[in-house]
């Protein structure tokens, strides 16, 4: 985990006593709102729909207990006793008072963390396999990469007015846990003849305008990689639109220039910009891989747990579906989902914060990280202590066993909370979760992702979910549109929309009627969702949702 | 074809909490919906959101939206702003719970 050191404490000091002064002008009414609004979004703060919400950078998803628990503190002493973590791998309060933001600030500095570039124009919090440095399948730990590109991006003076939002993501694996081709640079990492490198894409992206990302170069050897970002966002700095904010993400400069023109002046500002990094960058990723290191891995056997997943049916089930491959034989990743069928997906109650600290310091060596997925993951943990980690998650209502499974829906906050939305998204995710939550019905469903979004920003990332729900206003009701066979792994792919939408009442019974024409249809049990859209396409789903489709045009 | 004018109230969001407000008719605000000032002339609604936009010091992002009036009282046209003037609906926070 890294640590701040002099200069980052110092920095985020003076940024917090800025805003607090700030913050003091604006209610003694010397800023006005107009005068105000960038100030705070600059660090962060949002007036949603009923309150305040202040969104707090997890850098890469990675925390440690001491962090989860002063996330609880704030969440109890300055909030509603709850935090929402976020598809970016974010948390944000949803009910903080403007007068208490500079304290909560404060509290977060303490603990090595803020809240800058949550917002704005700015490259924002990189994001990284929830994974990082203990899949089983991992070339290399990208967390210090993903470290060097947030120091870098940080304050960066030419990047503080990008023409829009600037997103990265970095995976160290071959298998892409995230979603690196739906960001504006996708970084996957590759080994070449012995040395490491990234394949990097560029121009992907959600929203309104859906786009895979483009592999702009196959190859950035790590020693180059600081600099051909720079170059990218560089030439996208000049060369985005800013008359249009529809218009301004890079997908869009990528679509209208081709890839091959972005690619050459891209290349043509790497030239230049190469010979500017003198090592500087590369003693400091050095610095910064030490701050990395893996724990000191028990040895022991693992009899306890074979003992206990021989006997316990419920532990066996919640270990074959929330825990994963640890690149050490004798330890599992947890994934510990916050997706209780009927509970809000991605929140944790103050006392589920601490819990998950408490557990993290005691069998998972400090170590905690927040999944695009909405759900927090212990990344070591030995065998033996499983049964353990399963005992305490339940005394605070953790140990849902679903990760994969159709309950385990990424939803965004929608018009519950964020003005932006359209529709409500929670009691969407709710309601599908509840229908499917007996284990019988979710394990012979299978793997299964949906993900649904209250508007078009695509927050839940509803293109990209093997079932995408997209909620809309049609003549002043909510109006769902449903799309089939998106995927947000290495193999990207944009969800096609199946027909016209839904209305909040007849969602429930489409998702019902997609299920069960899968379930009808798949030529054998082990073939996912996925697998059966691929082979047979939309038109089945189409026949079976609109059997009588020129009626229901009318209608709508 | 000339839209009917529809019965407004000016809402807002109090600067310190962030939270829904409705303007009254001695230019104070409420957090009840109920005890908002009806506007059911749109020069009246246009004047009262100007008036709106001055008290900045205390408010943020003054507008106008449509009610609908009955005995109950005033109740927004638009699904948003029914859930501005209850609170969410995964939690008993907000207006619902105050």
């Amino acid at each position: 985990m890294y640590k701040y050191n002099q200069f980052d404490k110092q920095f985020v000091q003076k940024r917090n006593v800025q805003f607090r002064d700030q913050i003091n002008r604006r209610l003694n009414g010397a800023l006005t709102e107009e005068e105000f609004k960038p100030l705070r979004l600059m660090n962060g703060l949002y007036l949603q729909l009923h309150a305040y919400m202040l969104r707090v950078a997890i850098p890469y998803g990675s925390l440690n207990s001491i962090q989860m628990n002063a996330l609880a503190t704030i969440s109890k002493r300055w909030d509603k006793g709850y935090g929402h973590f976020t598809t970016r791998q974010n948390i944000q309060f949803n009910w903080p008072k403007l007068s208490d933001v500079a304290n909560i600030l404060d509290m977060l500095a303490k603990v090595n963390m803020h809240a800058i570039q949550t917002s704005g124009n700015t490259i924002r919090n990189v994001t990284a396999d929830h994974f990082a440095g203990a899949a089983a399948d991992e070339i290399e730990d990208p967390r210090p990469y993903a470290e060097l590109i947030r120091q870098w991006s940080t304050d960066h003076p030419e990047f503080q007015f990008l023409p829009r939002k600037f997103k990265i993501a970095l995976s160290g694996s071959p298998k892409d846990r995230a979603v690196t081709r739906a960001h504006d640079i996708g970084l996957r990492m590759i080994k070449q003849q012995g040395s490491i490198g990234f394949e990097v894409t560029v121009g992907g992206g959600l929203g309104r305008t859906p786009m895979i990302g483009k592999v702009i170069r196959a190859f950035v050897g790590s020693k180059e990689l600081l600099a051909y970002i720079e170059a990218i966002v560089s030439v996208w700095n000049l060369l985005g639109r800013r008359d249009n904010k529809y218009k301004s993400r890079i997908k869009i400069t990528v679509h209208e220039h081709g890839i091959e023109k972005i690619r050459e002046l891209v290349d043509a500002r790497f030239e230049l910009l190469r010979k500017n990094f003198k090592g500087q960058d590369q003693r400091l990723l050095e610095e910064i891989r030490t701050y990395f290191a893996p724990p000191l891995f028990k040895t022991e056997a693992i009899n306890t747990f074979l003992e206990r997943y021989q006997l316990d049916q419920s532990f066996r089930d919640w270990t074959d579906t929330n825990t994963h491959k640890h690149r050490v034989e004798s330890y599992s990743i947890v994934s510990i989902s916050l997706k209780f069928p009927g509970d809000t997906p991605g929140d944790a109650s103050a006392d589920q914060m601490r819990k998950i600290a408490d557990i993290a310091k005691k069998y998972g060596h400090d170590e905690i990280r927040v999944s695009h997925e909405q759900n927090i993951i212990l990344p070591h943990v030995h065998k033996n202590d499983l049964p353990a980690v399963q005992r305490e998650l339940k005394s605070v209502n953790l140990a849902t066993a679903n990760i994969g499974l159709i309950s385990d829906i990424i939803a965004c906050p929608g018009m519950d909370y964020c003005t932006l939305a359209t529709a409500q998204s929670i009691p969407v995710a709710k309601e599908i979760a509840n229908k499917f939550k007996s284990k019988k019905t979710a394990w012979n469903i299978g793997k299964m992702k949906i993900k649904i979004s209250g508007c078009i920003n695509a927050c839940g990332h509803h293109h990209v979910g093997n079932i995408g729900i997209l909620g809309l206003e049609r003549n002043g009701i909510e109006n769902y549109q449903i799309t089939l066979g998106g995927d947000a792994t290495e193999t990207a792919t944009i969800g096609n929309r199946v027909g016209p939408g839904f209305s909040a009442k007849e969602i429930l019974p489409a998702i019902d009627q997609i299920v069960t024409t899968y379930l009808h249809l798949r030529e054998e049990k082990s073939e996912t969702f996925l697998q059966t859209y691929n082979r047979i396409g939309l038109t089945p789903f189409k026949r079976a949702l609109y059997p009588e489709t020129p009626n229901r045009k009318q209608k709508l | 074809m000339v839209k009917s004018f529809l019965t407004k109230i000016v809402t807002a969001n109090d600067l310190l909490t962030g939270e829904v407000i409705y303007q009254t008719d001695n230019n104070s605000w409420t957090k009840h919906l109920i005890k908002a000032e009806i506007l059911e002339q749109a020069i009246l609604a246009n004047e009262r959101l100007e008036a709106a936009k001055l008290q900045e010091f205390k408010v943020v992002g003054a507008y106008l939206i449509d009610v609908s009036l009955s005995t109950l009282g005033p109740a927004p046209c638009h699904f948003r702003e029914r859930f501005r003037s209850k609170g969410p609906s995964n939690y008993f926070h907000g207006k619902q719970a105050s």
